[in-house]
């Protein structure tokens, strides 16, 4: 039997203690053992972004940590942000922008932006393509992604 | 692409984890920020048999002052850390410029400045770094530890002097002298992608403007970073004119440098681009100098 | 024709759900007792197989099986064609070898699968297949699309004579005596290569079997479910009505999904029927750079034929396009290529000439643009090469050739992949061009602009290009429009989505018809199990088509309501309005029947109907048009690019394209956004390159350059145009591929022009700073 190492993670401010092979990726971890399905699998090797999550509050890729390694941290994913009835601004941004198509991407380009406008409330067009540099979209063309996180840093700075 | 299976270890101090490397010898693999190792691992072109993941070192994350007006760095300390924290930026404004063109944020906030040197990947611009900025590697193994020099660190691709057993706990940026300026120049497809031909240039100029020191340090473009000797010979001692860069970065790009041609770029390119580079480089770190 | 929906920029009502992570994509699925595949796949790209040693995959915990051709006897053969050999085009030859689902004694492309491993999870599947040893003796790879027709070619199918996959020749007017009118011809040879589709959510399956009830469920992110549940019941002997497929929420698809019987479908559903577990295969990037069709490389010798004043006579193309390894999709792509390389300006007399050619490489079926790039590609290269021979400027060459606004009705005479001759239903190519050059303030850009950069040493280039795409084509989609007892609407459609806006371009078309809330009609797509007639997502044709049946059926039951509400109303139907989810009396809007009211009303539950009468608000349309709807338009760009290091900066790109009616135009601009990125791509980045050995060395995105937003244009401005189709109510025509169509064409011409006084000429598309650099040292050395 593989080696299974008991882990304590705290995800979107809920708890969870469970049992996980070392090489369980995050992103399966959080995915398929926690079914939070929102955060999404692109690569796997760590260059599209898809499954960014925050760890402790910052952006990473979950695709490129073990499971193992998120024990005694604090995560949040896609779900933390809003539901349909009460989106985060930055939601509510991208689709009043039509910034998302076929939406797998999404999640990603969200969390990787809840951690960057949380650091640069009012950022230049060029910083905003350098922030989503490392989120890959094959529907939008990243357009009116720049123009929803424009919109999105507005509605954040005077909420 | 699910990594193969291997043990882990989760040491919470230096001394357990030396101890753990050292009885796993060649079986054990050291895990740091695991931004270039957990993708090779999901390909399955790396399958370490046993991880000693430094996550839940504390004691390895840090940026401190020294003394004489450099900086240590712990070896987990994340490359976002070390590119945001107003004293590096302070002391070596070079380091942050050159941190922003590692990969993309998400990946920086993993990734570690220690382990990204200790891979010795000869397309990353870390080991570049601490050479051209003439760091100092603390090395540890259980009982015992060396210094090592950048310069004398890197032995091949993929490679370095550190045993199965070691590994890279600090690194120590001496200051920069008096008149220095620092450049950075880079050609990769896209931002945040690896280098087709990087060169990072140190300089050091007298009251004069004459050049005292100059480390003109090259990757991507060979096997490890190249550290070229043609610069100092044809500059140190001498007034850093145009055509005495032209001659420098002609030299190394003839001479120094040792690129092959890949998927992206030819070889011939690349050593156009090293003249490019190394000219554009120095020009701007003599301008910086003071 | 604008309506109160149709025309206007509503948000997406599939929005919310979406980007919350309410939705289920592919991944998701978890089923009681699921199983993971994962595929042994060759490492050679041709040898035979020797032999394969499973025993120890088999041993290892967790493992449920491990199967190889042989364990699937006489299950195993060639799949079906997807699509239908030319025959109607005459003289066209061509050999159908089929996609194999697993292969059996030969691999034919680094990649196929040899073996699949059945698991408790897909790390352990993975693990297993670490385990499979397989003895090849490795034959030589055919790569190159030339050499392979030469004589004493190793053959991709030892049993053809040779690799050549078929032929067409087709002509209008005649070459002949075009080359008698010409003052000059000039000949070019031009290499194109074409990308991935890349979409950002892999291909995947999931496959249940209910031996009680005998019914198979398949989740699936296809571009086709009816071809996937047709195709699946034909092969393991069931009725249609036995497998229903369900496209879950699908993250892009771009072409390559359109793809049934892979060795995915065909193996997983008849192990799911075998062991009695629900199976799931989710593709990895790798395996999708491998393994997952793609286009790839055609090689052209183009001559055109023009007088000394820029007027084209004739333009003569001859090439060879790569099928890969088989050839299931037969000839779209490259009838693609011929129908679009003459479809925006006028050629009197034009021929065209292709072979399609086995290769040892994984097989090409249409991405985005589908072949229609290399066209416009062709065409756009040899009008610059004749612009700079006759002394002309682009733009005077173009403005000289373009068809004119009365053209239409337009008869190529060249028969396309619907295999009708392609006929250009509307259209107004030359003003979309000269709105181009407002744009892009060409005129300015060259007279005041350049100049004053070049002085400063500046190497800044501008090009322009025109491009068609032919969309909307046959054969014929359907839908159902039910409006249900709460007023709310259902809309079915056999067409499946990938994130195209169906859910609200649909809705808005029946909003209008039936007069009520758009956020009233529900919209499902890509469900059998809902409506099992169609073909599927391909050719932008989704609103055209799929688009188009469901507002002829809305009208149906706009039909049906009035004549009902007639009746309980007591008034004429003339008199009657459908709006705010009622049936009314226009002048008494106090006397009305709400909409769910009448639908309860429709299906009496006692009493007598009336002969004719069909129960429910419902009806069923289907539409197909005799041929496509073609969209077009034009490009600029301005470049900028380092003389040193020739990296390209993407200074300004205006885009100016013309779909008709636009249903949503918010959804119009995004659908040309991505367009552009992945024509960017294919320009300057996106290349799936083989090796001597038939090896992809580009199977990851660390070699594989996928655009980011960094390598988007610094501005983008569009340019809408509205030359309603004739052949649609609605008056829309399709828009899906067309950013990513004219891009190759104006980079090239843009950074030649930025590299002017170097007299470089560029004759391939993705290019690279290194092969830039290339190009200008052979110029610098001519």
């Amino acid at each position: 039997m593989a080696q299974t190492v008991k882990i304590n993670v705290t995800v979107n401010g809920k708890q969870y203690e469970r049992e996980v092979e070392p090489r369980l990726l995050l992103s399966d971890f959080i995915r398929h053992d926690l079914g939070l399905t929102g955060t999404h699998v692109g690569c796997e090797h760590g260059l599209c972004g898809a499954c960014t999550i925050l760890l402790d509050g910052e952006a990473v890729r979950s695709c490129t940590i073990f499971a193992v390694q998120a024990d005694g941290h604090e995560i949040q994913t896609v779900e933390s942000l809003g539901t349909p009835d009460n989106l985060h601004p930055i939601q509510q941004a991208f689709i009043e922008k039509h910034a998302l198509q076929c939406g797998f991407c999404t999640p990603g380009f969200l969390m990787t932006l809840v951690d960057y406008l949380g650091d640069n409330p009012n950022p230049t067009e060029e910083e905003i393509r350098e922030a989503i540099d490392g989120n890959f979209c094959r529907c939008t063309g990243y357009f009116n992604i720049v123009e929803a996180v424009k919109l999105a840093a507005q509605k954040m700075a005077s909420h | 692409m699910k990594p193969a299976p291997f043990d882990y270890y989760a040491p919470t101090s230096v001394e357990e984890a030396l101890a753990t490397l050292h009885n796993l010898g060649y079986d054990g693999k050291v895990l740091a920020g695991g931004q270039s190792l957990i993708p090779a691992m999901n390909f399955r072109m790396a399958r370490p048999a046993a991880l000693v993941d430094l996550n839940k070192i504390r004691e390895l994350f840090y940026i401190k002052p020294t003394s004489d007006g450099g900086l240590a760095i712990g070896t987990m300390t994340r490359d976002s850390a070390v590119e945001k924290d107003p004293l590096v930026a302070q002391r070596f404004p070079i380091v942050p410029f050159v941190i922003k063109h590692i990969a993309h944020p998400q990946i920086r906030n993993r990734g570690t400045f220690g382990g990204a040197i200790a891979h010795a990947d000869p397309a990353a611009q870390l080991p570049a770094l601490s050479v051209a900025l003439k760091a100092r590697f603390l090395v540890r193994r259980q009982g015992g530890e060396r210094w090592v020099n950048a310069e004398d660190f890197f032995m091949g691709p993929f490679m370095t002097v550190l045993e199965p057993e070691e590994m890279l706990a600090e690194v120590v940026l001496p200051p920069m002298e008096k008149g220095s300026g620092a450049s950075y120049q880079q050609v990769s497809r896209q931002k945040g992608g690896y280098a087709q031909a990087a060169v990072i240039s140190v300089v050091v100029v007298d009251e004069n403007k004459r050049c005292k020191d100059v480390r003109v340090v090259l990757f991507s473009v060979g096997e490890t970073p190249i550290l070229s000797q043609s610069a100092s010979k044809i500059l140190v001692g001498n007034v850093p004119t145009a055509e005495a860069i032209a001659e420098v970065a002609e030299k190394i790009s003839k001479e120094e440098v040792d690129p092959g041609t890949d998927i992206h770029g030819t070889a011939e390119y690349r050593r156009h681009l090293v003249k490019v580079l190394v000219r554009r480089g120095l020009t701007e770190a003599f301008e910086r100098a003071k | 024709m604008a309506g109160k929906y149709v025309h206007q920029s509503i948000l997406r009502l599939e929005d919310p759900e979406l980007i919350t992570g309410n939705v289920q994509f592919l991944d998701d699925i978890k089923l009681p007792g699921m199983l993971h595949a994962a595929f042994k796949r060759s490492d050679y790209a041709h040898a035979r197989i020797k032999s394969i040693d499973v025993s120890e995959a088999r041993k290892l915990p967790g493992v449920i099986g491990v199967y190889t051709a042989e364990d699937f006897g006489d299950y195993i053969k060639p799949g079906p064609l997807q699509v239908p050999p030319p025959t109607a085009i005459k003289g066209a030859t061509y050999a159908a070898r089929t996609t194999m689902p697993i292969a059996k004694d030969k691999v034919r492309y680094a990649g196929e699968p040899v073996a699949i491993v059945i698991a408790e999870s897909r790390y352990i599947a993975e693990d297993a297949c670490d385990l499979i040893y397989v003895d090849y003796e490795p034959l030589e790879a055919v790569v190159d699309l030339e050499k392979a027709l030469q004589p004493g070619s190793p053959l991709v199918h030892e049993d053809l004579p040779s690799n050549e996959a078929g032929h067409v020749r087709q002509e209008r007017g005649s070459w002949e005596q075009a080359v008698k009118e010409a003052d000059l011809i000039i000949k070019r040879k031009f290499f194109i290569n074409r990308n991935a589709g890349a979409a950002m959510e892999n291909r995947g399956i999931v496959v249940q079997w209910d031996k009680h009830a005998k019914q198979m469920t398949i989740w699936c992110g296809t571009q086709s479910v009816i071809a996937l549940r047709n195709q699946t019941a034909a092969r393991l002997g069931l009725f249609e009505s036995q497998v229903r497929v369900i496209t879950p929420n699908t993250g892009g698809g771009f072409g390559p999904k359109i793809n049934t019987s892979l060795p995915d479908d065909v193996l997983i559903t008849y192990l799911a029927m075998k062991l009695d577990r629900p199976i799931k295969w989710f593709e990895d990037r790798r395996e999708n750079f491998l393994a997952t069709t793609s286009e790839r490389d055609q090689v052209h010798y183009c001559e055109i034929a023009v007088k000394r004043d820029g007027t084209i006579v004739g333009l003569k193309d001859f090439f060879y396009h790569n099928t890969g390894a088989y050839n299931p999709y037969m000839m779209t792509v490259p009838l693609n290529t011929q129908t679009h390389t003459v479809t925006n300006y006028r050629v009197p007399n034009f021929l065209t000439e292709f072979y399609v050619v086995f290769t040892n490489q994984m097989i090409v079926t249409p991405v985005r643009g589908a072949g229609r790039q290399y066209g416009v590609f062709v065409m756009e290269r040899m009008l610059d090469a004749a612009a700079k021979e006759l002394g002309m400027s682009p733009v005077e060459i173009r403005r000289k050739n373009l068809l004119p606004a009365n053209a239409y009705p337009y008869y190529t005479s060249i028969i396309g992949q619907d295999f009708v001759e392609g006929v250009l239903d509307s259209g107004d190519y030359p003003s979309a061009f000269e709105k181009t050059l407002e744009l892009i303030e060409y005129d300015k850009f060259v007279k005041e602009v350049q100049p004053k950069l070049r002085a400063e040493g500046k190497k800044v280039g501008i090009g322009v290009a025109c491009f068609s795409e032919g969309t909307g084509v046959g054969p014929y989609e359907g839908a159902r429009v039910t409006v249900g007892g709460n007023g709310k609407v259902v809309v079915t459609t056999g067409y499946t989505s990938q994130g195209q806006a169906h859910y609200t371009t649909f809705a808005q078309i029946v909003a209008d018809q039936l007069g009520v809330d758009v956020k009233d009609v529900k919209v499902i797509t890509g469900d059998t199990g809902y409506f099992g007639w169609g073909a599927g997502t391909f050719a932008s044709r989704g609103i055209t088509v799929a688009g188009t049946a469901t507002h002829l059926a809305a009208q149906k039951v706009r039909q049906k309501a009035l004549k009902l509400a007639s009746k309980i109303l007591q008034a004429p139907e003339e008199e009657l309005e459908l709006a705010d989810g009622v049936v009314r009396v226009a002048d008494i809007p106090s006397k009305f029947i709400a909409l769910g009211d009448l639908a309860t009303l429709a299906n009496p539950m006692r009493g007598t109907m009336e002969p004719g009468t069909e129960p429910g608000l419902e009806a069923v349309a289907y539409y197909g048009p005799p041929y496509g709807a073609t969209g077009a338009g034009a490009v600029g760009l301005i470049v900028e690019v380092d003389p040193e290091t020739m990296q390209v900066s993407l200074e300004k790109m205006a885009f100016v394209h013309d779909c008709g009616t636009p249903v949503n135009p918010m959804v119009v601009d995004g659908q040309i956004h991505g367009g552009i990125q992945m024509g960017i791509g294919d320009a300057f980045y996106e290349e799936l390159i083989y090796d001597e050995n038939g090896q992809l060395v580009t199977a990851s995105f660390m070699d594989y350059l996928f655009p980011q937003a960094t390598d988007m244009p610094k501005k983008l401005v569009l340019g809408h145009m509205e030359t309603p189709s004739p052949l649609n109510p609605l008056g829309i025509k399709g828009v899906g591929e067309a950013g990513a169509i004219p891009i190759p064409s104006v980079f090239t011409q843009a950074v030649e022009n930025a590299l002017w006084d170097t007299g470089v000429e560029f004759d391939r598309d993705t290019l690279s700073p290194s092969r830039i650099f290339t190009y200008v040292q052979q110029a610098k050395g001519a």
